[in-house]
């Protein structure tokens, strides 16, 4: 009868689990490798086609322990496309594969549909021609800045070119205006998955929009003031609870409504790379014309990458054109209203969590429509930790703001 | 609500999630020490609507934590939290002898979870926060395939990944007709899974053969992305019947192992089950009723016992065999047709091949975790369009632990037999 139970001679079937399976972009997950040959050298590897078509692989290289197990979240990476000991290093050392078109960036346009990826376990330490292995074990991952729930709303009244993200229940809820920068598009991601945390965020084109495509103008204060109006008057936005998030050439616009708007009454502002030096007269147009007449200061790398750091600089020093932001806040007194987060070695595009750091890519010029490669700077290590820690602090800066009480009592819950 | 205060805000989490994973299910920003409800809703793939909730208080900070607060009532109390899910049932107002089951796999579960103010007339209200939580039987990348042979109608789910994998044979029992939803899971698990369409659904008829399903376990076996020497079996109900054929008698297959959940053991006919309505149509008179004329049936099992023209012989068992089966199972008399098993099998020298998980309180239906527990369903009998209401039993909360306690076994089982490594986590 024992004869019966064959003993079969090949190699255990190894187990490959990513946990959870379904997460939200800025989720962390654990992946476990199992049943493999003890202390056996093992290559870890993701792969995801994005939406234009191109391939993007990471991976890393592991030794399995005595019982055939990795987990990544624990065990360290001696080589790959990172090292060390990382969690979702798989994620944000995404890069595209060789012989990639250079310049790539990776950004989810349809928000509605999960990022896929690949995760597979191959024997040995590999760093190329995955293609041609078969895998040990292979599995599935989705990723979502759409949590369930969440509803998306094209938003097209009172000429505005938006996307407006409600979150799951009855509501009402804290509002944000969400502006991207000098690239343009209506870009979603980011407000679909600030939703997912509670907020109606409303994605707002303003400078390839209807309005600009149509009559070759830039937009002006007033068609802020109309995505803000349009947010207060939402019946599931409360009112006195609207917040904005401005990134590079957004941030501008951000602060410049935090100071001066009449109309336009922020309950707290977010600035992600830019800066306040901007002329006080006048609005996008006059920024941009600012930017214009510095282009002059633009160096170039030996690999033809822009440089547009110094368009801004010097920061006058007179002090009645200005100083830095925080100097200016502390000699008005108003300086407890400022966080500074600043990370060494971060370049430009901060983004949420785990998505693949670009030092460089493609970027065309809104008014010329040139195509130039921008070197937007930054570690990939260092990067990817910095907007990690820069969106849980977001997400927590919102948090106690927008839902915060009156007298902001509430301690700070773990996010 | 002021329009000065701040709204609360519910979480799940994870907010997707495979059936068989816990939540945590958050609610914050309440006002401190206050009485809450915390419900779940459910729209079935009927049309019914099914709920769950329970009572807390708000701590000082106004927050509610479902898996380290306590539940003061509702439909569970205590600390319990997948009790949004197991403790569900239909809403006030619903037809009776209703049954929870997903029939469609490839989209989740949607479950709301809301929460309310105070502990009284929650339905009347607009919640104070909800979200939704999506519950899935196939994991990302699980591929379902529809099998349409001429012995064998079935779907097979084959796990992501290059393969091979083991397989697992799934056989249900009375009344369900074609149930996917246990091979999906057990293929989001690494088992290729096919589920075997037998029984027409809501009757327990069939004309299938054991022979049929002998065909369809070479069918999984022969498959080009499963390891053709380790299949297993599992087999619920009537189906157990058909799984233990397969481990004992049958010449034709193997199984490398085999589950029976809520196990039964006699046919009336030498090659298969047709005509078992008949046959148990004979005992009716042993059906009983309960205070409310729910019937209860195991007694038509016990005259069985003896009495069946036709019975698996334990004793020729020649691969490992778990049985799970619970105490108060009011449909088969489970434990009494284990232990006549297991007396066999002992007296055979095999007793190390079978073992035995018997849960207290538990009805008949064991089914993956957090599933629903109903103690008695609408069913049609004995071929005509009456309905009677079957009792299976359980008590919910014992019920609950035991569907969560008996799928790990059972996963952990498989694995053991199914893949190579002794030391395999559960």
């Amino acid at each position: 009868m024992l004869q019966q139970l064959k003993m079969e001679e090949k190699p255990c079937s190894a187990a490959l689990s990513v946990q959870p399976s379904r997460g939200l972009v800025d989720e962390k997950f654990v992946v476990l490798v199992q049943n493999t040959v003890p202390s056996c050298p093992l290559t870890i590897h993701a792969s995801h086609q994005c939406e234009d078509g191109h391939s993007w692989h990471a991976f890393a290289h592991y030794t399995s322990d005595a019982s055939g197990v990795v987990n990544v979240s624990e065990d360290c990476s001696v080589g790959g496309t990172y090292s060390g000991v990382e969690a979702m290093g798989l994620l944000w050392s995404l890069k595209p594969v060789p012989g990639s078109k250079p310049g790539l960036r990776m950004r989810k346009k349809n928000v509605q549909a999960p990022m896929v990826i690949t995760i597979s376990v191959y024997k040995g330490h590999l760093t190329e021609g995955f293609g041609d292995q078969v895998p040990l074990a292979g599995t599935e991952v989705e990723r979502w800045y759409m949590a369930p729930g969440v509803r998306r709303i094209a938003v097209t009244e009172d000429g505005l070119t938006a996307t407006l993200f409600l979150p799951s229940g009855p509501g009402p809820f804290p509002g944000l205006l969400d502006l991207w920068g000098g690239g343009g598009q209506l870009v979603e991601y980011r407000a679909a998955l600030l939703a997912s945390h509670g907020i109606a965020a409303m994605a707002l084109d303003y400078l390839t929009c209807k309005y600009t495509m149509e009559t070759g103008k830039m937009v002006e204060q007033d068609y802020f003031e109309a995505a803000y109006t349009f947010l207060q008057k939402h019946p599931k936005v409360l009112s006195s609870r609207i917040a904005m998030l401005g990134f590079s050439l957004g941030t501008s616009v951000t602060l410049k409504t935090a100071v001066y708007s009449e109309v336009m009454k922020l309950r707290c502002a977010l600035c992600i790379s830019g800066s306040h030096v901007q002329p006080l007269d006048g609005f996008l147009k006059e920024t941009l014309g600012y930017f214009n007449e510095n282009s002059g200061k633009t160096c170039f790398t030996e690999d033809n990458e822009a440089i547009w750091r110094n368009l801004l600089l010097p920061i006058p020093t007179d002090l009645s054109l200005k100083v830095d932001m925080k100097e200016m806040m502390e000699r008005a007194g108003n300086s407890h209203l400022l966080t500074l987060l600043s990370y060494p070695n971060a370049g430009h595009l901060i983004e949420p969590p785990y998505t693949p750091h670009a030092r460089s890519s493609l970027f065309r010029d809104v008014k010329s429509r040139q195509m130039l490669m921008a070197l937007w700077g930054g570690q990939t290590l260092e990067h990817s930790r910095a907007q990690e820690d820069a969106w849980r602090k977001l997400l927590v800066f919102l948090r106690k703001n927008l839902y915060g009480g009156v007298k902001s009592t509430s301690p700070l819950s773990n996010l | 609500m002021s329009l000065r205060s701040p709204p609360p805000i519910l979480s799940v989490r994870p907010s997707r999630a495979l059936v068989d994973e816990p939540f945590e299910v958050l609610v914050e920003n309440l006002p401190p020490g206050g009485p809450v409800t915390v419900r779940s809703l459910h729209r079935s793939e009927d049309g019914d609507d099914w709920e769950a909730y329970g009572h807390y208080v708000s701590d000082h900070s106004g927050k509610v934590s479902v898996s380290e607060d306590l539940s003061f009532g509702g439909t569970f109390s205590g600390k319990q939290p997948m009790a949004l899910l197991w403790s569900m049932r239909p809403v006030p107002g619903s037809r009776s002898g209703l049954r929870l089951r997903k029939l469609k796999v490839t989209t989740p579960m949607l479950v709301n979870i809301s929460v309310y103010r105070g502990h009284n007339d929650f339905r009347d209200q607009t919640p104070l926060a909800s979200a939704i939580t999506e519950r899935w039987y196939m994991a990302p990348g699980v591929h379902r395939v529809d099998i349409r042979e001429e012995e064998v109608q079935g779907t097979l789910f084959i796990p992501p990944g290059p393969g091979p994998f083991p397989g697992v044979v799934d056989i249900w029992g009375g009344w369900g007709g074609l149930l996917e939803y246990r091979s999906a899971l057990l293929a989001s698990r690494g088992f290729a899974s096919l589920t075997v369409e037998y029984l027409k659904p809501g009757e327990l008829q069939t004309d299938l053969e054991f022979s049929s399903f002998e065909a369809a376990f070479n069918i999984l076996k022969d498959h080009p992305k499963v390891l053709s020497d380790r299949v297993g079996v599992l087999g619920s109900s009537a189906g157990s019947i058909v799984t233990l054929y397969l481990a004992a008698e049958s010449t034709a297959v193997q199984p490398r192992c085999v589950v029976c959940i809520s196990n039964a053991n006699c046919y009336p006919h030498e090659s298969g089950l047709s005509g078992i309505q008949h046959l148990l149509a004979k005992k009716f008179d042993k059906i009983r009723l309960d205070e409310n004329n729910h019937e209860i049936w195991r007694g038509i099992g016990l005259a069985l016992l003896d009495d069946a023209p036709y019975k698996v012989d334990m004793g020729k068992i020649r691969s490992p065999v778990l049985l799970v089966n619970g105490l108060d199972d009011q449909n088969w008399p489970v434990l009494e047709t284990a232990d006549r098993m297991a007396q066999v099998v002992g007296a055979a020298g095999k007793a190390h091949l079978l073992y035995r998980l018997d849960y207290p309180n538990t009805g008949h239906q064991i089914e993956p975790p957090f599933s629903p527990h109903f103690r008695a369903t609408n069913l049609a009998i004995d071929g005509t369009k009456d309905k009677a209401i079957l009792l299976w039993g359980g008590e919910t909360k014992a019920h609950s632990e035991a569907q969560e306690d008996s799928w790990k076994k059972i996963l952990s089982f498989l694995r053991q037999h199914l893949y190579c490594s002794p030391k395999a986590k559960i």
